[in-house]
């Protein structure tokens, strides 16, 4: 056709058609995204990773406890070792969870964690975790598994967690779907 | 769109009888026409299963389901109301509402109202149409195929959540079956479909519009489709990016929601409500386009506002897309982003309530009519309204909270669509029902449908607000006896309503029957709009020279 309307018809059509491209590129940079916002504040009670312990220790104290769950396909058991912990916030604590393997055969597994309430999620610093990596449990084979963690200082300042007194880390054991990797 | 020939191709209309006409279509009427014939199919089969739930719920105690041939036992019972409950949901949406408003009363009167031929691209606009009932089939083919071991179809709720809708872990498996795999090819091919004609839309209303129609000039109508276009096209790639995560977490395991393999179910929730509270919107927009131009012509006044009415369709659209997370307040966001998400959803409230009033305004002083098509605007009003209150009491996270997932949730959504853009579908068929056949309907049938239909759905969902406060929760297939008395009421509320759609269909019938000629104008001088200075039905190709619209004619 040599209609001239064709022309814009087509331009609009294209920028329709780019906003359908954009969007799906969008849906899908939004796992990466997700998942590096979480990361970055803490999000839905993601627990941040840190190097070094802090140096200053506050007066004040909070009370964490720790919860274990198994995801019902795994013939497991995992317990903490301790209901809770009282600690100075920016002290250095250390918490054992025993892990059995219950079954016959090997499992390999890989344990999910969060923070409650959410909000203190920011401020809970892992400095060792058995959660960063998969374990390989053969058949029978128990372990005690060791967390080493402290409350950020900034915790008593935040509006929105300065008054707490209890945080409740949570795992999740689910069986690893990813071949067992080496983390350095 | 050379004008050249001048001659008359309207005069060319080709048999009703001849299957290449409508397998081949590339007119935009004709495709309308299939459009609403498949939504009032889709209709009858989505009002079934609702019969299903009803009829289940009448009583406590699961005893209607097991009664049929195919359920042999009480787990078969629970899985096939779960889906049902599901394939209601989808079926209304994706297959009544959607075809009926968009492509149904969208593909008719767009191009009638700004004054074009045809829509832009004529040959998408039959494919558009014919991905629907293969999308549709392959719904249905999902609903009967093994979905949760040897259960048939997928039971996990219209929003397809994951972990409900994967198939992880050895026998913990949630939906094995291909059910749910048949379910996201079904609205993939749906989305593509929708995709397709909103494309079109946008390409049509941006391109063809007649000499004079300016944008500000264009009928409301028009307004509400060329926002819903600009939904579909910004809100169902997130969904078809959504589902091709749950495809790929199924089949080819990916773990996109597995939270085993880092990743997070939460995560497709944000996904699917970034489609979905858009989704809701597309729903009922096109809705409040057919209600302003029927509102106008039954008070014989030019709509009220008419510039503040197509930029609160804007707003609506716009905000539309910021306040997805008001759906998943009990994932446990912090306390600042759910303060964030009940704002903007309140502020939703500022434009809706400029159309209600400028709804009003326009009747007000008005010559009022109350034809059939006024009295189902007059009832989409009230019923809009009665589910905005709703809407506004659970955009409160503290009342969520208690509310989530419970029939007031259900009472909510029905009374500002089953009630709302069904009521604004019937609005605008009984409206336009007479351009479009040529025929003028039994007022007095078509007056019994309305009065039956309003006061059926009423008695449906309106004691569902008291069940949902007394904290029934929804999708589930049994309840305790004290709900018994609310749940009785609304299943004869649902006969009532059945009764209603029969009288539908027996004004339909009647119409073709009798055939009284409608003329090219049955309302009168207060409708100004293009399609009604056609024949009626229109000729099968129009505007051959094109109108031009002069100033003081508009909307």
């Amino acid at each position: 056709m040599s209609d001239p309307n064709r022309k814009r018809m087509i331009r609009t059509a294209a920028i329709a058609i780019g906003a359908v491209a954009g969007m799906t590129a969008m849906s899908f940079a939004a796992v990466p995204l997700y998942r590096a916002f979480c990361q970055a504040t803490g999000y839905g009670g993601t627990t941040q990773v840190a190097r070094a312990a802090p140096t200053r220790v506050l007066a004040q104290t909070v009370q964490v406890r720790f919860d274990t769950n198994v995801a019902t396909d795994l013939p497991i058991t995992f317990t903490p070792k301790q209901a809770s912990e009282t600690l100075h916030i920016g002290e250095t604590g250390l918490a054992f969870f025993h892990v059995r393997n219950d079954s016959s055969v090997s499992v390999t597994a890989r344990a999910t964690y969060n923070v409650a309430p959410h909000s203190a999620g920011q401020y809970f610093n892992k400095l060792e975790c058995f959660c960063f990596q998969d374990r390989v449990l053969a058949p029978g084979e128990e372990a005690d598994l060791p967390v080493v963690f402290f409350v950020d200082p900034a915790f008593a300042r935040d509006p929105e967690t300065r008054g707490l007194d209890t945080l409740t880390l949570s795992y999740t054991y689910f069986r690893s779907v990813a071949p067992p990797v080496q983390t350095g | 769109m050379t004008h050249a020939h001048a001659d008359d191709h309207g005069a060319h209309r080709p048999s009703l009888w001849n299957p290449a006409r409508w397998l081949f279509s590339t007119n935009h009427k004709d495709i309308g026409t299939m459009y609403l014939v498949f939504a009032i199919i889709a209709g009858l089969v989505g009002g079934t299963l609702s019969g299903i739930i009803r009829a289940e719920l009448a009583h406590p105690g699961i005893t209607f389901i097991t009664q049929l041939p195919w359920i042999h036992d009480v787990d078969a019972a629970k899985h096939f109301y779960d889906a049902t409950v599901t394939y209601h949901g989808l079926i209304m949406i994706f297959f009544m509402v959607m075809p009926a408003m968009i492509g149904g009363f969208g593909n008719w009167f767009v191009p009638l109202m700004i004054g074009a031929p045809d829509m832009a691209f004529p040959r998408m606009n039959n494919i558009s149409f014919w991905l629907l009932p293969v999308s549709f089939t392959l719904a249905m083919i999902s609903f009967i195929v093994p979905g949760a071991g040897e259960h048939a179809g997928f039971g996990g709720g219209w929003t397809l959540y994951p972990p409900l809708s994967t198939n992880w872990g050895a026998g913990t498996a949630y939906h094995d079956g291909p059910a749910m795999d048949f379910l996201i090819l079904s609205l993939h091919i749906a989305g593509a479909s929708s995709i397709l004609g909103a494309i079109n839309f946008i390409t049509t209303i941006f391109n063809m519009r007649a000499p004079g129609m300016t944008m500000h000039r264009m009928p409301l109508f028009v307004w509400s489709v060329l926002v819903t276009a600009w939904l579909l096209v910004l809100s169902l790639p997130v969904l078809a990016g959504a589902l091709t995560m749950l495809l790929t977490d199924r089949n080819f395991h990916t773990n996109f929601f597995n939270p085993a393999g880092g990743g997070d179910p939460v995560m497709y929730q944000h996904l699917f409500w970034f489609f979905g509270h858009p989704e809701v919107y597309i729903l009922i927009l096109p809705g409040f386009g057919m209600i302003s131009q029927i509102v106008s012509t039954f008070s014989r006044k030019p709509v009220f506002g008419y510039l503040g009415m197509a930029y609160a369709m804007v707003a609506i659209g716009f905000i539309g897309f910021l306040v997805w997370a008001h759906h998943m307040y009990t994932v446990g966001m912090g306390l600042d982003l759910e303060a964030y998400f009940i704002a903007a959803t309140m502020v939703i409230a500022v434009p809706t309530g400029i159309k209600i009033f400028s709804w009003i305004a326009t009747m007000w002083g008005g010559s009022l009519d109350f034809k059939v098509p006024m009295l189902w605007a007059i009832g989409f009003i009230f019923l809009f309204t009665v589910g905005g209150v709703t809407g506004v009491v659970l955009a409160n996270s503290g009342i969520d909270t208690s509310l989530h997932d419970t029939y007031y949730v259900v009472a909510h959504f029905h009374y500002v669509l089953s009630l709302g853009a069904v009521f604004a579908i019937f609005a605008g068929f009984y409206y336009w029902i007479p351009k479009m056949s040529g025929y003028r309907y039994n007022g007095f049938l078509a007056g019994l449908h309305f009065w039956v239909m309003f006061v059926g759905v009423n008695i449906i969902f309106f004691p569902q607000h008291f069940l949902g406060l007394q904290g029934m929760p929804r999708r589930y297939v049994d309840y305790p006896a004290p709900f018994e008395h609310w749940n009785y009421i609304s299943t004869v509320g649902y006969m009532i309503t059945a009764v209603g759609v029969l009288i539908f269909l027996v004004t339909l019938v009647e119409m073709f029957i009798v055939r009284r000629k409608a003329g090219a104008n049955p309302w009168g001088e207060g409708a100004t709009t293009l399609e009604w200075t056609l024949s009626s039905p229109p000729p099968f190709h129009q505007f051959n020279e094109l109108p031009v619209i002069k100033p003081e004619t508009h909307h």
